[in-house]
């Protein structure tokens, strides 16, 4: 049976899955609701000084079938009292005391860090999350994303957290920034214990095409709020690997973006998340998707004799490399299955009009498309719109070239095969 | 409005649809299903050759007024045969979905949900060509002649549409199953299609009687011959003439025209194994009748009906006799037809001496065949005529300069979208030969 415990910068959980700092961990009922489902953390909405929301706060991107694949939202911090939130979240942890439950914080001077930090401490919590990333409202003020952008900034409070809480610290990062590195080497200096990313990204996530107003609308005006949801999950992946990667960081990541099922959350551990956060999917589909996100991981686990997770977190990161590294004679081309063609045409058509016009009608008649190997750059293409799974393969193809990447053609002068598809 | 008004109480309002209409909801998922192939099997299945996936893209991107466009400029008649294509055997059954065994696309629900906002929402996508000053006589009101009439309306050439009956809009008015599609719902199409303009429609006039083949050609520069199929084809065995046998075509016609009684109707035997013979035991059974029996000369395997309206008839109860011929009528003490004497046949369809047995019937239907028109245009010079059909070329000309032919009268009795493509095909045909490309 694998181990699924997990551990972020001392903050332990039964299993890494935790509810992201959004409206499903909003109260005390709730947190301990999805605790009883079976998630294995929560990390708080955020506290601060309680705020004001607008009506109208969320909007969805959906693409036809498929709902709310990209989400935005321009709804602020808590808008409960502190005294409220630090008491359930007390009554919380002490009904659960081997979940974690780190309180999200958002506050302006010192004074009020301090302030915050003790009382959030007072609760019994595991942990805190600095929340320098909300990119919609609080930046407005000077906080959220306005402190992430900052890496002085980001750096100097998390030092006043650090030195003001007895309980790990984490810093969640904001992805509206050109290079996520510098701010989670700032988190660092700083002294943080570990990183949470990504919090979410400006976005404007429609339009209403009748009234000219970008949605969500509040009256007749919007404003920009924050995209999540499945669709961010590429974004997300990319600058986690990113820290994860660098030699100079070297601290644990909490990873947030897109999460919605086992399979992302393998994803983002091989990539070196020691936990994950999930929200969208959570206010999408409820507590219960996380049964099937356990299960899936524990079945992965198994399948790939990764006993504890601490053997898993990064596995896939020593992969991540520079363009300049791939090897330029390696060679793919696509193969298409008779068997399994199901003549729908698609690779042709995506090949003819997006690719490199290699694939053709049979000349036979029959329905099965042919591909001019001669001509096939592996570009994956005809892979990606096959409706059939497993009938196009990508073949590797010996070429008789021995490797070479571009650094190794510049520097060292080795040879490259010849281009294909380049007329 | 050029259609006869309708009984609101006819025999027929008491069917609902077989395939409902979709919600928006419904389309918007069932169009997303799509997979947008490219020149797919189901394009390639449809005479009309409707650009299946991308009316279909457009439902679900929510441009319906797109996607009734795509469907009207290959087949105006798209409204109909959304209803009353058997899509089993044409689109959905060469859908690729088939070969991953998941469902096939609906196309015809989804051609039914673009082709209905069209019409509630009164979009006219079509106008008449600059006038030409040609004119083309029509023979018939049914779907060949209106396809053809407005493709030739776009080309700007007058119409005249000769028709026998008072009702336009041939079988699509008469025939189709109340299930598919109901009489108004016809006379709808007839008058959407007319809509163009320009199309003159003179009803209760035969040509060859009330006006000749000389006087056409007198009056019009070309003649589209799409005056369908004659009449039921009778069994030519004793009590036929009987009151409670009929004709399936005319006790259809009844059915979707006029009030109807079957009172004390408790046995119904449908002779015939045709697709004319599936509609007619699913009528008989919607219409109330208990007990509904198919009497079928071969088996099931030989039956020229659609499999999946069988399966479709079994399930409503219907029962069949295969291998066994109607030789006789007997009459009740009314007068009127009590039952049905068959003759079980074997495997060569020969008789079995003593095999006879007696089905109750109290309303017997007879479905196998109608005759063929060709007749009427036999005496033309120039015009061939095999096994009752007019013979043209692949664009519909005949032999006879200026004749062209579509629908029933040219294929023999096919569907609804068979004539639509015909008589479109016809009507491209005619504008090459009145502009001197033929």
């Amino acid at each position: 049976m694998p181990d699924l415990s997990s551990n972020t910068g001392g903050i332990r959980s039964p299993n890494p899955f935790w509810l992201a700092s959004a409206p499903p961990a909003n109260s005390g009922g709730q947190v301990q609701r999805a605790f009883d489902a079976g998630w294995g953390g929560a990390v708080w909405k955020t506290l601060g000084q309680p705020i004001q929301n607008v009506s109208s706060r969320f909007g969805a991107h959906s693409v036809a079938g498929a709902k709310a694949i990209g989400f935005n939202n321009i709804e602020l911090i808590t808008d409960r009292s502190l005294e409220t939130n630090f008491r359930e979240i007390y009554d919380t942890k002490k009904k659960y005391p081997k979940h974690a439950v780190i309180v999200s914080l958002m506050v302006e001077t010192r004074d009020e860090w301090r302030d915050i930090i003790k009382r959030s401490v007072d609760t019994g919590a595991d942990g805190l999350e600095l929340n320098f990333g909300c990119p919609h409202g609080m930046c407005e003020r000077g906080m959220g994303s306005a402190v992430g952008q900052e890496p002085k900034v980001n750096q100097e409070i998390t030092s006043w957290a650090v030195e003001y809480s007895s309980i790990p610290v984490l810093v969640k990062l904001t992805p509206n920034v050109s290079d996520i590195v510098p701010h989670g080497l700032a988190a660092k200096r700083g002294g943080a214990h570990g990183v949470s990313l990504i919090n979410t990204i400006k976005s404007i996530i429609s339009v209403d095409i009748d009234r000219f107003v970008p949605e969500p609308r509040v009256g007749g005006l919007s404003t920009n709020g924050g995209y999540c949801g499945q669709a961010v999950k590429p974004i997300a992946m990319h600058m986690l690997a990113a820290l994860a990667r660098d030699e100079r960081f070297r601290l644990p990541i909490s990873g947030i973006g897109g999460i919605s099922n086992w399979r992302d959350a393998v994803e983002f551990i091989l990539l070196g998340s020691s936990s994950v956060q999930v929200c969208t999917e959570v206010m999408l589909r409820g507590f219960r998707v996380v049964e099937d996100m356990i299960e899936g991981l524990e079945e992965y686990m198994r399948t790939h004799g990764f006993s504890t997770l601490e053997s898993m977190v990064g596995r896939a990161v020593p992969s991540y490399s520079e363009w300049g590294n791939l090897d330029l004679n390696y060679e793919t081309i696509a193969k298409i299955d008779p068997a399994l063609c199901i003549g729908c045409n698609k690779c042709m058509i995506a090949c003819e009009d997006g690719a490199h016009q290699c694939i053709h009608p049979n000349p036979t008649g029959a329905r099965v498309p042919v591909v001019d190997e001669s001509e096939c750059v592996g570009c994956n293409l005809c892979q990606i719109v096959c409706p059939v799974e497993g009938c196009i393969s990508m073949v590797e193809v010996d070429n008789g070239f021995a490797p070479s990447s571009w650094n190794q053609f510049v520097e060292e002068g080795r040879v490259l095969r010849p281009k294909k598809g380049a007329h | 409005m050029v259609s006869t008004p309708l009984d609101p109480d006819r025999a027929e309002s008491v069917f609902a649809d077989f395939k409902g209409e979709y919600t928006r909801e419904q389309a918007t998922l069932e169009a997303s299903r799509c997979l947008y192939c490219s020149d797919p099997p189901c394009v390639k299945a449809c005479p009309t050759h409707i650009d299946i996936p991308q009316f279909i893209r457009k439902i679900a991107t929510g441009n319906l007024k797109g996607s009734a466009r795509t469907i009207f400029d290959a087949n105006i008649l798209g409204m109909s045969c959304a209803r009353v294509c058997p899509v089993e055997t044409l689109c959905v059954g060469d859908c690729v979905y088939n070969l991953l065994h998941v469902p096939p696309i609906q196309i015809g629900k989804l051609q039914r949900y673009a082709t209905d906002r069209a019409y509630a929402e009164q979009w006219r996508f079509f106008e008449a060509g600059a006038d030409t000053g040609k004119t083309v006589a029509l023979l018939g009101a049914g779907p060949a002649s209106l396809a053809c009439a407005h493709e030739l309306r776009r080309r700007g050439h007058g119409c005249t549409v000769y028709e026998k009956r008072p009702v336009v809009g041939g079988l699509n008015s008469t025939g189709v199953a109340p299930y598919k599609m109901k009489a108004d719902r016809a006379a709808d199409e007839v008058d959407w299609v007319l809509g163009i303009g320009g199309v003159e429609v003179v009803t209760g006039v035969e040509v060859g009687e009330q006006v000749s083949f000389q006087e056409l050609e007198a009056r019009h520069d070309a003649v589209f011959l799409g005056m369908g199929l004659g009449p039921d084809t009778r069994l030519r065995v004793p009590g036929e003439e009987l009151p409670g046998v009929h004709g399936a075509v005319d006790f259809i016609e009844e059915m979707k025209l006029t009030k109807m009684n079957l009172a004390g109707v408790k046995h119904a035997v449908v002779v015939g194994g045709g697709n004319t013979a599936l509609d007619a035991v699913r009528e008989a059974k919607g219409l109330g009748v208990g007990h509904v029996v198919m009497l079928y000369r071969g088996d099931e395997a030989a039956m020229s009906g659609y499999a999946h309206e069988w399966a479709a008839a079994k399930v409503e109860g219907v029962r069949a006799e295969w291998r066994a011929v109607a030789v006789g009528f007997e009459a009740g003490a009314d007068g009127r037809v009590a039952g049905v004497l068959c003759q079980r046949l074997d495997e060569k369809r020969q008789p079995i001496a003593g095999a006879t047995f007696t089905l109750p019937a109290e309303l017997v239907l007879v479905a196998i065949g109608q005759s063929k028109l060709g007749a009427m245009v036999q005496s033309l010079t120039g015009i061939e005529v095999a096994g009752g059909r007019v013979v043209t070329d692949e664009r519909g000309a005949t032999g006879r300069k200026g004749y062209f032919a579509g629908g029933d009268c040219r294929n023999g009795g096919k569907e609804v979208v068979n004539a639509a493509a015909e008589g479109k095909a016809a009507a491209q045909a005619i504008h090459a030969y009145l502009t001197g490309g033929l």
